[in-house]
């Protein structure tokens, strides 16, 4: 079912992401979806959504989950690839603007792309969290298991200051006790 | 207001408030580089961020970029985020490589399952918790909080590709916020 894996196609389609991952590489989440498991089948969903958990799990920048994937797609050379892809434009674009954008703050073009893009940087993240939990709400067998952590880590996160370490711990240990 | 002495000394904090950040790094981030540190005043902090969170990239590693860069230029950008990244990169791929492993096991397999229920709770957490920050927003509430929920829909149920929503969500966000600021 998969297409042979090309690390070429995979560093342009990170490389392309980058310039668009306003709001953080997570925003792109559906897109990654999109190529690496829908189009090339380079990834199960279940593969693609352990990734990015196993990310979130280990300590540093959330975009390390870019690395895990490339990683799960060709090990070491995947990892390297698609990291590079979704680092360097952005890179070289927030070392061009920073200065001229720290100069412009007040600019009514600076305010208007800000204001403008934070509608849509919102409905992303949101629909970001939709799609990672959309694999537990398909399953039957232990759907609710599923819904209640989502809830629980939610409430947690919106009404305590509980170290978010622990939720992603606690999930683990509820998970391998087959709660989940 | 105390500063890096060298680009090395950059990239040890920046390693060191990594490893320290699991799920995030935004918080520590702000606890290291103002209160620990005192590189940059807390207003400082939050202009950069604003900054990072508007351009394209992780707003963490944008962060890093902007604050290597003012302290020691170029060298000190990439001084930076490679603390940021270098030494956490390791660990997560030796992890994701243990995974192979340890896939074996059922209960490594339902424990990452939980952690997943957790993270995707984690990210649908923090949209919530931002989408506050749509009721001062220059565009007006109604459209502002409109937008956001069409670009939901698209990008969540309707499945459309990131491009097309961006250029018709983002391109008409901006014209709205433009037409209103100018």
């Amino acid at each position: 079912m998969s297409m042979p894996v090309d690390l070429g196609s995979l560093f342009l389609h990170f490389l392309s992401l980058s310039l668009l991952s306003i709001g953080g590489a997570i925003s792109t989440v559906p897109e990654m979806h999109r190529f690496l498991v829908e189009r090339t089948g380079w990834l199960t969903d279940s593969g693609f959504t352990a990734s990015i958990a196993l990310a979130q799990a280990a300590p540093g920048p959330n975009i390390l989950f870019v690395a895990v994937l490339g990683w799960n797609v060709a090990g070491m050379q995947g990892a390297a690839a698609s990291l590079a892809g979704i680092m360097l434009p952005s890179t070289v674009l927030t070392l061009t603007a920073t200065r001229w954008m720290r100069a412009h703050r007040s600019h009514v073009a600076v305010r208007a792309f800000s204001a403008g893009m934070m509608p849509l940087t919102l409905g992303l993240i949101i629909a970001t969290g939709w799609l990672l939990a959309l694999p537990f709400l398909r399953e039957e067998t232990r759907r609710w298991g599923a819904l209640a952590l989502m809830a629980a880590t939610i409430a947690l996160t919106l009404k305590t200051r509980l170290g978010l370490v622990w939720m992603v711990l606690g999930g683990g240990v509820l998970g391998a006790l087959g709660f989940v | 207001m105390s500063r890096p002495k060298s680009p090395r000394e950059l990239f040890v904090a920046f390693t060191r408030l990594a490893l320290q950040g699991f799920g995030g790094v935004l918080a520590v981030a702000q606890r290291e580089l103002v209160e620990r540190l005192g590189w940059l005043t807390k207003e400082e902090f939050v202009e950069t961020l604003a900054i990072a969170q508007v351009l394209p990239g992780p707003n963490i590693v944008n962060l890093s970029l902007m604050v290597g860069d003012r302290f020691f230029g170029l060298r000190g950008a990439l001084a930076a985020v490679a603390g940021m990244l270098a030494v956490p990169a390791v660990i997560v791929l030796a992890l994701a490589a243990a995974y192979g492993e340890l896939s074996h096991y059922p209960m490594a397999v339902d424990a990452l399952r939980g952690m997943g229920a957790v993270s995707a709770g984690l990210i649908l957490a923090t949209g919530i918790k931002l989408l506050p920050a749509l009721q001062t927003s220059a565009l007006g509430r109604p459209v502002a909080f409109g937008l956001a929920l069409l670009a939901f829909a698209l990008i969540g149920l309707l499945r459309w590709p990131l491009v097309t929503v961006l250029a018709l969500i983002g391109g008409a966000g901006m014209a709205i916020a433009w037409w209103r600021l100018k």
